[in-house]
């Protein structure tokens, strides 16, 4: 689906504060909004977004209308083994997107 | 020249939306908690007190958490007061987070307070909010 930039640091140490961004190419469409024919552009949004780290969910958004367009998000998590953050989300007409980034934690 | 501008907004009526009122949170806010008592603290909004474009508004949350496994905030709502739709987002963290913060984009459908609920793991809730003056609203956008 759509494209995503993700980026988190290659390395980290153990116990370190690990950024996370995502940017998600994605219209977020209100559904209070006409196309030319005036008929409406029905909602469509990535209404959930999950990031697990070596399979463990570590931040879930669910998110509306109410996030711009091209969302970008931005939290933490805690570097604890190497492995990888998995993203995955899903907008309101089903269509799926995912990411992997690899994270290595040195010593 | 106010009344040619409202002229023009009248004009069409789908953009009515645009003068939405600013309302009560409190009920939503209550929904959110199940009806637990929120108290004003520990959570710290950041948001540019003018933005001149409701479209892409940055919008940075931070709870004062230890973010261990005794002590960890769970939940961070968004809710606006003059959006159509009010919830905004809700984030899900953990102990694995590290640290209770966010950074994202909003839409904002004109002036307003924008409120950011945070649910601990302790069972308690908190609350911080930010004014916002937005110039162009999210809601005027007829393209």
């Amino acid at each position: 689906m759509a494209l995503a930039r993700i980026q988190v640091p290659k390395e980290a140490k153990r116990g370190e504060l690990v950024t996370v961004r995502v940017a998600i190419q994605h219209p977020m469409e209100t559904g209070f909004r006409y196309d030319h024919m005036g008929r409406p552009i029905p909602k469509n949004v990535i209404n959930t977004l999950v990031c697990r780290y070596n399979g463990e969910e570590v931040f879930r958004a669910e998110m509306g209308s109410g996030i711009s367009a091209n969302p970008y998000l931005q939290f933490y998590v805690l570097a604890a083994d190497s492995g990888e953050l998995a993203f995955e989300w899903v907008d309101d007409a089903g269509e799926r997107g995912s990411e992997r980034v690899a994270l290595t934690v040195v010593v | 020249m106010a009344g040619a501008a409202a002229g023009a907004v009248m004009a069409h009526s789908r953009l009515s939306r645009a003068q939405l009122a600013i309302q009560p949170v409190e009920p939503l806010i209550q929904k959110l908690t199940n009806g637990a008592r929120v108290r004003e603290g520990r959570v710290t909004v950041e948001i540019p007190r003018l933005a001149d474009n409701g479209h892409a508004v940055p919008l940075k949350v931070t709870v004062q958490s230890p973010m261990n496994a005794r002590e960890f905030v769970k939940t961070i709502h968004i809710v606006s007061e003059r959006n159509p739709r009010p919830l905004v987002a809700a984030f899900h963290l953990n102990p694995h987070s590290g640290r209770a913060e966010i950074v994202t984009r909003v839409r904002l459908n004109g002036s307003q307070r924008v409120y950011a609920i945070a649910g601990l793991s302790d069972g308690s809730y908190w609350s911080g909010s930010a004014e916002v003056e937005v110039t162009e609203t999210a809601c005027l956008d007829a393209t």
